[in-house]
C-alpha cells in the first residue's frame, strides 16, 4: 500500500517491531513448556558417560569396500548392540561425509568399558576346521618339528613364530579373510592353531543367547541357533571331521580373529544348534550373544578416540562452563555501561534479549534435531558474546559519527543504521562461513563449538535488527539522550565536539 | 572513558592522525621480525602436540590425597610400554599420559589406578586415541583452514574489492603465523581445542579487517574525483577513524574469552575451555594488531600502484604542494567540508 512513500519511512513505528519480537519471544516461550522441553540436553562432558569415535580401517587395496551404505549399516548394528545395554538416551550416529564418516557412540552413566569392548568389535563370527594346535609359546627348538601336511611351508613358518604370549597377537584384528587359512591365538593365549577356510559364518546363524551352565558349576555360555543354510552347513562340517583323528576333529569357534573355543566333535550335529563355551563371566556371555544376535559390522573399525567423563567431572566442566559465561556477560555490560553511559543500557538490554532467545532455542532444538550442549558449545556461546556485543558498538560508533558531522540524534540513528547495517552484515557472514567451514570439517565436540558460534551469530542478526535498532531509535526521541546529556553517551563531551570548537 | 570518546572525535576530524600508512615499514618490519621468531621456534622446538595428535592414552583420578609419586609407581608396576607424564590438575586431580595402548594395557592402567587410590574404574576421567587419530584431526583442520582461506576470499572479493581480499587474508596468514609461532616458542599444548581456537581467530581477525576496510570503502568511493586525498591518506584515515571503534570491539571480545581462560586454567586447571580460550587470546591480539597495522597499508600498497591512484596522488601533491597535515587542516577548518560531499554522493 505504501510502496511509493519514500524510503526514510523504513521503519518509523519502531514500537511496533519491538512489540512484534516481544509476541514472537512469548511464543517461543510457551512452545517450549507446550512441548516439554523445559531442561537443555546436556552432552556427555557436562554430565558423565563413554563415548566413542570409530573410524573404519582401510586395508590396502580395500578402499573401494568402505561405502556410505557400509556406514549406514554399521551404525544400525552397532545401535542395536547399544540398545541392548539399556542405557536411556545412548546415542550412535555418523559424522562426516562420504568414506571419511566416523561413527560417534555416546552412552551417558557408568557403562565405561563395556561399550568400548561392545561396539568395536567387528563380531566376524567363524567356524573353522582345526588343522594343527600347539603351545602359545613360539617353538624355539621344535621349528623342525613334523610341518602339518596340506598347509603351505608360509603358513608352517608362521605358524612357529606366533607367539600368543604377546599382548599384541591377543587383539584380534577381524581382518582375517574366511577363504584363507589362519594362524591364530586363542583368547587366554595359551594356545595357538592352524585353522583350515571357514565353512560356516556369523550371518548364518539367527538366534543367540546366553546360559548358564549350573552342572558344570558356573559356566557361562552361548547358544546359537542357525538359519536353514547355517544348519547344512554346520552339519556337514560336523559329519566330516568327527571321524577325524586329533586335532583335526576339533572345530575352532573364531571371533574376530581370535579362537573362542575349539571343541571336539563327537557326533555329527544335524539339528544346527551349537554352544559356545569359554571362560565366560556373565556380562561377557551376554554381550557376546548380543553381539552376534544383531549380526557382524561390514567393516573393521579402529577405535579413534575414547572418552569416559565420570559424572563428577561433567558437573565441574558445567559450573565451569556457566561461571565463565556469567563473568564474560557481566564483564562487557559493565564495560559498555561504563563507556556508553546510557546507551549502554541498550546493550544490556539487547544481550540479555540474545541471552533469552538462544536459551529458548536451545531448549527447542534439542527437542527438535537432539541438540546436546557441550562444554565447546557453551564456549561457543560465550565467545559469541563478544561477536554480539561488537555489533551493537559498530552501530553506536556509527551514530556518534553521524552526530560529530552535526546531524541530530534523530537523524543520526537512521543515517548511522543505514551505514552500520552493512558492515554488521558483512562481518557477521564472515563469522558465518567459519562457523559453518568448522562445522562440516570437525568431529565430535568441535561442531558442539562451531553449531553454537553459528547459531547465536545468527541470533545476533536478529537482535540487532529488531531489538537494538528499533530501541535505540525510540530513545533518540527520549529527551535524556537527544539533548545531550552528560551521562546519555550522547554529550558533546563524549563525542568529542566540545574540544573541536575549543580548539 | 571520556577523554576516549573526546579522542574519538579528534580520530574522526583527522585533527589527531597516527601515520599507520605512511610508517608500515616499522610495522611490516615489527611483524618480520615476529614470524622470523616463530619460524625459527617452530623449527628449532616444534608445536608440543597433546596426545590427540600422536595417540596415546590420558586417565584423571579425581582424588584430593592422590600424589604424582602414587600414580606414577602403580602404573609402572602394569609394564606398559613408553614414557608416562604424570602431571597434578588442580588442586585435587592427579593425571597420568601414556603413549598409544591396546585396550588390554588401557584396562590395565585403570585397574591399577582404581586399585591404587580405592577409586571405581568408572570415576576415572579417561581419554584414549588412537595412533591414526591425530592424522585425520590435522587432515580435517588443514582442509578446513584451506576451505575457508579460499570461502572467505571469495566473499570478500565479491563484498569489497579483489585487493582488500588479498590484504586480509595476507594479514590473517600473518595472525596464524605469529600464534602458531607463540604457541612454538612458549611450549603450550596444542590440542583440537587449539585448532579450533587458530580457525575461530581467523574469522575474528577477518572481523576486525572488515570494519576498517568498510570505512576504507566508504572514503575512497569517490576518491578520483576530487583530488584533496591520495589513496594512502584516504586510507590511514578510515583507520583513524575506526580506531575507537576497534579498540572497543576487541577489547570486548577479549573480555568473554578472558573469562573463559581464566575460569579454565584457573578452576578447571586444564582441557577444553583453557586450551580453546589460550588460542582465541592469543589469536584475538594478533587478530587487532594485524587489522590495523598490517591489512590497511597491504591494501594502499596494492591500490598505489593503479595508474589511476598514482595519477591522483601527482594532483594532490601538486595541488596540496605539502603534506597531510595541511589537507586535514583544509578538511578541519570546513567543518561538515568538500571531505564529506564525495561521501554523501556516492550513497546517492
Amino acid at each position: 500500500m505504501s510502496t511509493t512513500n519514500k524510503p526514510v519511512k523504513k521503519d518509523a513505528r519502531p514500537g511496533r517491531t519491538l512489540a512484534i519480537l516481544a509476541l514472537v519471544l512469548i511464543a517461543m516461550t510457551s512452545l517450549v513448556f507446550i512441548q516439554g522441553a523445559t531442561s537443555i540436553r546436556l552432552g556427555l562432558d557436562l554430565r558423565g558417560g563413554t563415548s566413542v569415535t570409530l573410524q573404519p580401517r582401510i586395508a590396502p587395496g580395500d578402499e573401494g569396500k568402505i561405502t556410505s551404505d557400509a556406514i549406514d549399516q554399521a551404525v544400525s548394528i552397532i545401535r542395536q548392540r547399544v540398545n541392548s545395554l539399556g542405557v536411556a538416551e545412548s546415542e550412535v550416529s555418523a559424522q562426516g561425509s562420504g568414506t571419511n564418516r566416523q561413527i560417534v557412540i555416546s552412552v551417558p552413566g557408568d557403562t565405561g568399558r563395556r561399550v568400548v569392548e561392545l561396539v568395536g568389535q567387528t563380531a566376524e563370527l567363524r567356524f573353522r576346521q582345526v588343522l594343527a594346535s600347539a603351545s602359545g609359546i613360539p617353538a624355539a627348538v621344535d621349528t623342525a618339528a613334523t610341518p602339518t601336511a596340506g598347509v603351505s611351508a608360509d603358513v608352517n613358518a608362521q605358524f612357529a613364530a606366533l607367539d600368543c604370549t604377546k599382548l599384541e597377537n591377543l587383539q584380534g584384528t577381524g581382518a582375517d579373510a574366511p577363504t584363507d587359512t589362519l594362524v591364530a591365538c586363542d583368547r587366554a593365549g595359551g594356545t595357538k592353531y592352524i585353522l583350515a577356510p571357514a565353512e560356516v559364518l556369523g550371518r548364518q546363524i539367527s538366534k543367540a543367547s546366553a546360559g548358564l551352565d549350573t552342572q558344570a558349576g558356573s559356566a557361562w555360555f552361548v547358544s546359537l541357533t542357525f538359519n536353514n543354510e547355517g544348519t547344512s552347513a554346520f552339519g556337514a562340517l560336523t559329519s566330516r571331521v568327527t571321524s577325524l583323528p586329533e586335532p583335526t576333529n576339533q572345530v575352532a569357534i573364531v571371533l574376530d580373529g581370535l579362537v573362542v573355543s575349539s571343541p571336539r566333535i563327537n557326533e555329527a550335529i544335524p539339528s544346527g544348534t551349537a554352544q559356545i563355551t569359554g571362560s565366560f563371566t556373565q556380562l561377557e556371555a551376554q554381550d557376546l550373544a548380543n553381539v552376534l544376535k544383531y549380526g557382524a559390522l561390514p567393516l573393521a573399525f579402529d577405535r579413534g578416540e575414547v572418552q569416559q567423563v565420570s559424572p563428577t567431572l561433567g558437573a565441574d566442566q558445567l559450573n565451569a562452563g556457566l561461571l565463565a559465561g556469567a563473568l564474560g556477560l557481566g564483564l562487557v555490560m559493565i564495560y559498555s555501561l561504563l563507556y556508553y553511559r546510557g546507551l549502554g543500557i541498550v546493550t544490556v538490554g539487547s544481550l540479555t534479549v540474545a541471552g533469552g532467545l538462544i536459551y529458548l532455542l536451545f531448549l527447542l532444538l534439542g527437542e527438535w534435531i537432539g541438540f546436546t550442549l557441550t562444554l565447546a558449545g557453551i564456549a561457543g556461546a560465550i565467545v559469541a558474546i563478544g561477536v554480539t556485543a561488537d555489533s551493537f558498538i559498530i552501530y553506536f560508533e556509527r551514530i556518534r559519527d553521524e552526530m560529530r558531522e552535526g546531524r541530530t540524534m534523530r537523524t543520526a540513528v537512521e543515517t548511522g543504521w543505514v551505514r552500520a547495517r552493512r558492515t554488521i552484515l558483512v562481518a557477521d557472514f564472515v563469522s558465518l562461513i567459519a562457523a559453518s567451514l568448522l562445522y562440516f570439517f570437525a568431529v565430535g565436540g568441535v561442531r558442539g563449538f562451531a553449531f553454537t558460534l553459528g547459531l547465536t551469530t545468527l541470533v545476533d542478526l536478529v537482535v540487532v535488527f529488531v531489538f537494538t535498532k528499533p530501541l535505540v531509535a525510540l530513545l533518540s526521541r527520549v529527551t535524556f539522550f537527544n539533548s545531550g546529556h552528560s551521562m546519555s553517551g550522547f554529550s558533546s563531551k563524549s563525542l568529542g565536539t566540545l574540544v573541536a570548537k575549543e580548539a | 572513558m571520556s577523554k576516549m570518546s573526546g579522542l574519538g572525535g579528534r580520530l574522526y576530524r583527522g585533527e589527531t592522525a597516527v601515520d599507520f600508512i605512511g610508517k608500515r615499514r616499522r610495522w611490516y618490519s615489527v611483524s618480520a621480525l615476529f614470524i622470523l621468531a616463530s619460524i625459527a621456534a617452530l623449527s628449532l622446538q616444534g608445536l608440543h602436540l597433546g596426545i590427540e595428535f600422536k595417540g596415546g592414552s590420558s586417565f584423571t583420578v579425581n582424588k584430593a590425597t592422590a600424589t604424582i609419586e602414587q600414580a606414577r609407581s602403580a602404573v609402572e608396576a602394569t609394564g606398559i610400554p613408553g614414557e608416562l607424564i604424570v602431571q597434578e590438575i588442580g588442586s585435587d586431580k592427579v593425571r597420568v599420559q601414556t603413549g598409544a595402548l591396546d585396550t588390554v594395557q588401557n584396562n590395565a592402567v585403570q585397574d591399577a589406578l582404581a586399585a591404587e587410590f580405592g577409586v571405581s574404574v568408572e570415576s576415572i576421567d579417561t581419554q584414549i586415541i588412537g595412533p591414526s587419530w591425530g592424522k585425520e584431526i590435522t587432515r580435517k583442520a588443514i582442509y578446513g583452514l584451506i576451505g575457508f582461506l579460499i570461502v572467505v576470499m571469495l566473499y570478500l572479493a565479491m563484498a569489497f574489492e579483489p585487493k582488500m581480499s588479498i590484504a586480509a587474508i595476507a594479514a590473517v596468514v600473518h595472525d596464524v603465523f605469529i600464534t602458531v609461532g607463540i604457541y612454538a616458542l612458549v611450549g603450550f599444548d596444542v590440542t583440537p581445542a587449539t585448532i579450533i581456537g587458530f580457525l575461530t581467530i581467523l574469522g575474528y581477525s577477518l572481523y576486525d579487517t572488515v570494519v576498517v576496510f568498510d570505512k576504507v570503502r566508504e572514503n575512497t568511493r569517490a576518491i578520483t574525483s576530487n583530488s584533496t586525498k591520495t589513496y594512502s591518506q584516504a586510507v590511514n584515515h578510515a583507520v583513524n577513524q575506526t580506531l575507537v571503534r576497534s579498540a572497543n570491539t576487541s577489547l570486548i571480545a577479549l573480555l568473554p574469552v578472558g573469562s573463559i581462560l581464566f575460569v579454565g586454567a584457573g578452576l578447571l586447571g586444564a582441557g577444553t575451555l583453557k586450551d580453546l580460550s589460550l588460542a582465541l587470546f592469543i589469536g584475538l591480539a594478533v587478530g587487532t594488531y594485524s587489522s590495523i597495522f598490517i591489512a590497511p597499508p597491504v591494501l594502499a600498497q596494492l591500490r598505489e600502484r593503479e595508474p589511476a591512484m598514482q595519477a591522483l596522488a601527482k594532483r594532490v601533491n601538486a595541488r596540496s604542494g605539502a603534506t597531510v597535515v595541511s589537507s586535514a587542516a583544509v578538511a578541519v577548518v570546513n567543518g561538515r567540508g568538500p571531505r564529506n560531499q564525495p561521501k554523501r554522493k556516492g550513497r546517492k
